[in-house]
């Protein structure tokens, strides 16, 4: 992004001995080269900044799953004294996963990333087209045909529907989140879980209304671009959950 | 295309826009300011209570009548979750932090200003929940600010365990996530925001500090969110994470197999960088108001930094020094024993340094240089004790007694706030415009700092003797009914301290009104914040940006025409 913002000097705030100023923006470091100080940051500048937001906000869901998994680990390790045996036992239990439901869901999960990445891709394109596209007479063909966020949200909200029928499930066959510390675990985890991707569904919501009520491109795309890559980890993080309720029993 | 800054140089209009929900960076750290300043009275008169049930047991108070023990107990946690949460992490990140960490680094506001308005409304929400649970069936909780299980994890534990211990819960949880969209909000701002030539080496020492705490409370808060989840569903949803099996009053729970050391190593995972987080802005402020009442550079300037840094990283590897007595094995209670005296190498390397920049500087003593040095001095006899404490053989007798009350309250309760102190009185003449006055000032600072040693000193003697720690009443106990003129003298030193504190307050609010004018740079200071008009124009510096030269602490440079050179000063061949 080679443009800056021109800024207009307002002589002498304070002190004098201002030195003449050099266009506006920038770090130390050569990352802040567009605008990243003016009142209004250009796009280039403010989607870095989403997204370095975005790496912030991930490293705390990170430790609160790290928390929870070394809670599980903790609680999964320790004996309890059984007054019937007269001796130390373990309580952990054993949950019946249904498996297949959960399978099913992670394909959808997964299929819901693909598809987000392509939706992210389609936001960035017209962005980049969108300049272009405002020079009257321009004319570059239908390019938002294909509902990509659309789907995505669809698929989102069907991988929620069927963790709402995977609990149902596991109601059913008795077990709830206090029959033994195994299922608590399980609820925990993945209700944890749901809670964040929902986080997700939201901003693809608004993502989605944002071009019905035709917000600038650029807004949009930002919220499309950290959606995608929050989305993504939660794809990640669900494979995670999924393979430590599985094979850590 | 980006829009001219000066578009952008109006504030909102509006009542609402402008002072209640803002999102101006400077409006919402005066809104945590305020915040913290009527917490810290909340928690004062909280502790006013507890001294004089200690040594007044039976004595009828107008309106509140007789404290019972277990009313002892409920001040208790509430004055220890309100000042370590409301006013010690508050004030010097989101009241302070806010308002001048994007002046120093040469921005115009935040990163992202409606998550910053949002995470100041969290927090009010959270203290409101707070004070909710002293009006609730039962009361305000018993556990401490600790929560240790089970009887926080058990409602049937005690009165206040009720509704009050959920509301307790419920609030810690509401502030963590405060404290993370607040840290991110740091984070981003100062990787992403810093003006022309401001490099991480030419940040002033107190952007560095709230970088670090930010750091410190992205990690630790989630972790204390995650607990306290924990926490609320084996209350409420019958789950064993915390409980074991117990019986409450002859009645045998349904809770079976839980371990309350598991709430122990989430909770100090998280409470041992909490201490810092409440300390290191204080210790930021107190590099800045050194170096620049000294009229001298911060001596060691990056050794600051990096010892700031591991600070923040050994703080995550101590936590069990908290649990020595838990009945952890000797070889990690070994472990972090060592782990935590290798604290003490970062924080003498900042005590020396701090004492190295005032060392033949031509020292102006005003009343935020007093509190800096305050703060120097209740750092090093506060954290002298800590080395003591980090021993497991020595612990065994001091654990649970007023010598870590003692400890924590010198270095965490009153270093901190004299860090908060410094920061006011340094930073007022920029927030509002006008000039404290100095006398009045003066006169609080002695007050203060005599009372406050007067209180805390003697704890450690208390501790040494075997006085134990939260017990509300020692005139039943053989051994402690010896010790309590010592207890009584520390009250008096409390009626003298808390009354001392009006004085501040009366400075604050006559001064923000009545002070004489403040110019630009009164202080003769050099970081950004003082090339900026007084009280700074809502986008900061007035549709400039401002271009940075400068180090940070560049004071009585030779060949320079004053005696220091501000940060946007030009380049010159005499400095880099
Ligand atoms: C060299 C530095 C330090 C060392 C070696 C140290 C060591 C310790 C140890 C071993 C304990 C546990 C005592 C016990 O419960 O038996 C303790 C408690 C405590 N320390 Fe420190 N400490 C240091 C600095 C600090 C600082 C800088 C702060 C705060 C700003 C702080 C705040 C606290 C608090 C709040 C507690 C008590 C928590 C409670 O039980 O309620 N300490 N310290
Ligand atoms: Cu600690």
């Amino acid at each position: 992004m080679a443009t800056y913002t021109p800024s207009t000097p307002i002589d002498h705030i304070g002190h004098g001995h201002k030195p003449p100023m050099p266009p506006a923006g920038g770090g130390d470091d050569g990352r802040g080269g567009d605008g990243a100080n003016s009142g209004a940051p250009n796009y280039g500048a403010r989607l870095r900044r989403a997204r370095l937001g975005l790496i912030c906000g991930l490293a705390t869901v990170c430790m609160v799953f790290i928390s929870l998994t070394s809670a599980r680990i903790v609680r999964r390790g320790l004996p309890t004294f059984d007054g019937a045996s007269n001796s130390y036992v373990r309580d952990w239990g054993r949950v019946d996963l249904p498996w297949l439901l959960l399978a099913i869901n992670t394909a959808v999960l997964l299929v819901s990333s693909v598809t987000m990445e392509f939706a992210r891709r389609q936001a960035a394109r017209e962005a980049a087209l969108a300049p272009v596209k405002s020079i009257p007479g321009v004319s570059l063909g239908d390019e938002r045909s294909f509902p990509w966020l659309g789907i995505t949200v669809f698929l989102g909200i069907s991988f929620l529907a069927g963790q709402w029928l995977a609990w149902g499930e596991l109601h059913a066959r008795g077990f709830f989140v206090d029959t033994n510390p195994n299922s608590s675990f399980v609820f925990l985890l993945t209700i944890a879980h749901a809670v964040h991707l929902c986080g997700g569904v939201i901003a693809l919501l608004w993502a989605a209304s944002a071009s019905l009520l035709r917000k600038p491109v650029e807004a949009r795309r930002i919220v499309v671009d950290i959606t995608a890559w929050y989305w993504h980890f939660m794809a990640v993080l669900w494979v995670y959950v999924f393979a430590l309720l599985g094979f850590a029993r | 295309m980006a829009t001219p800054a000066s578009v952008h140089a109006h504030a909102p209009q509006g009542f609402i826009r402008r002072y209640i929900f803002s999102l101006d960076h400077k409006v919402i750290g005066l809104q945590y300011f305020f915040l913290a300043l009527t917490a810290v009275f909340v928690g004062m008169f909280l502790s006013l209570l507890m001294r004089i049930h200690l040594i007044w047991p039976t004595a009828v108070l107008p309106l509140i009548g007789t404290i019972q023990p277990e009313t002892y107990l409920s001040l208790l946690t509430m004055h220890g979750t309100i000042m370590v949460f409301f006013v010690l992490t508050t004030a010097p990140q989101g009241g302070f932090g806010n308002y001048f960490l994007p002046i120093q680094i040469g921005a115009p506001d935040m990163a992202f200003p409606v998550l910053n308005m949002l995470s100041f409304w969290t927090t009010f929400v959270g203290f409101v929940v707070i004070i909710c649970a002293f009006f609730v069936t039962g009361g305000a909780p018993l556990h401490g600010w600790t929560g240790y299980a089970p009887l926080s994890a058990l409602p049937s534990a005690g009165p206040g365990e009720q509704l009050g211990a959920d509301l307790w819960i419920t609030s810690i949880a509401i502030f963590c996530i405060a404290s993370l969209m607040g840290a991110l909000n740091f984070l981003t701002t100062t990787l992403d925001m810093r003006a022309k030539g401001m490099t991480l080496m030419r940040m002033p020492l107190t952007v560095w500090s709230w970088f670090i705490t930010a750091i410190l409370g992205l990690l630790a808060f989630g972790v204390l969110l995650s607990a306290g989840i924990l926490l609320l569903m084996d209350r409420n949803l019958g789950t064993s994470f915390y409980v074991p099996l117990v019986v409450v009053n002859g009645v045998v729970l349904g809770h079976k197999g839980g371990s309350p050391l598991l709430w122990q190593h989430l909770f100090w995972f998280f409470g041992h960088p909490e201490v810092y987080i409440a300390i290191l802005p204080g210790m930021g402020v107190t590099s800045q108001i050194l170096s620049t009442f000294s009229r001298k550079p911060i001596f060691g300037y990056r050794a600051m930094v990096y010892a700031m840094l591991s600070i923040g990283f050994l703080g995550f590897m101590v936590w069990g020094h908290h649990m020595f007595m838990s009945g952890m094995s000797p070889y990690s209670a070994f472990a972090f024993s060592i782990l935590t005296m290798c604290i003490g190498v970062p924080s003498a390397i900042k005590t020396f340094n701090w004492l190295g920049t005032m060392y033949k500087g031509r020292i102006r003593f005003q009343t935020p240089m007093l509190y800096a040095i305050g703060f120097v001095s209740l750092f090093v006899s506060g954290g002298l004790s800590g080395p003591f404490l980090a021993q497991p053989v020595l612990d065994i007798q001091l654990h649970d007694t007023y010598f870590v009350v003692g400890h924590f309250h010198l270095i965490m309760g009153v270093a901190a706030i004299f860090g908060i102190f410094a920061a006011t009185y340094y930073w007022f003449p920029k927030m509002f415009g006008r000039m404290m006055n100095e006398t009045l000032g003066k006169l609080h600072f002695f007050i203060t700092l005599a009372g406050t040693y007067a209180i805390f000193m003697p704890m450690h003697y208390l501790g040494m003797a075997g006085q134990t720690r939260r017990y509300s009443q020692f005139t039943e106990v053989a051994y402690q009914t010896k010790l309590i003129p010592l207890q009584t003298f520390m009250t008096y030193a409390a009626f003298v301290t808390i009354a001392a504190q009006f004085i501040f307050v009366i400075n604050l609010f006559w001064s923000m009104f009545k002070g004489p004018k403040a110019s630009d740079n009164p202080w003769e200071a050099t970081t950004l914040e003082w090339t900026t008009a007084t009280p700074p124009p809502h986008d900061n510096f007035g549709g400039v940006t401002p271009v940075v030269n400068h180090g940070p602490y560049e004071y009585g440079v030779p060949g320079a025409a004053r005696d220091y050179v501000m940060q946007t000063d030009p380049a010159t061949a005499a400095t880099h």
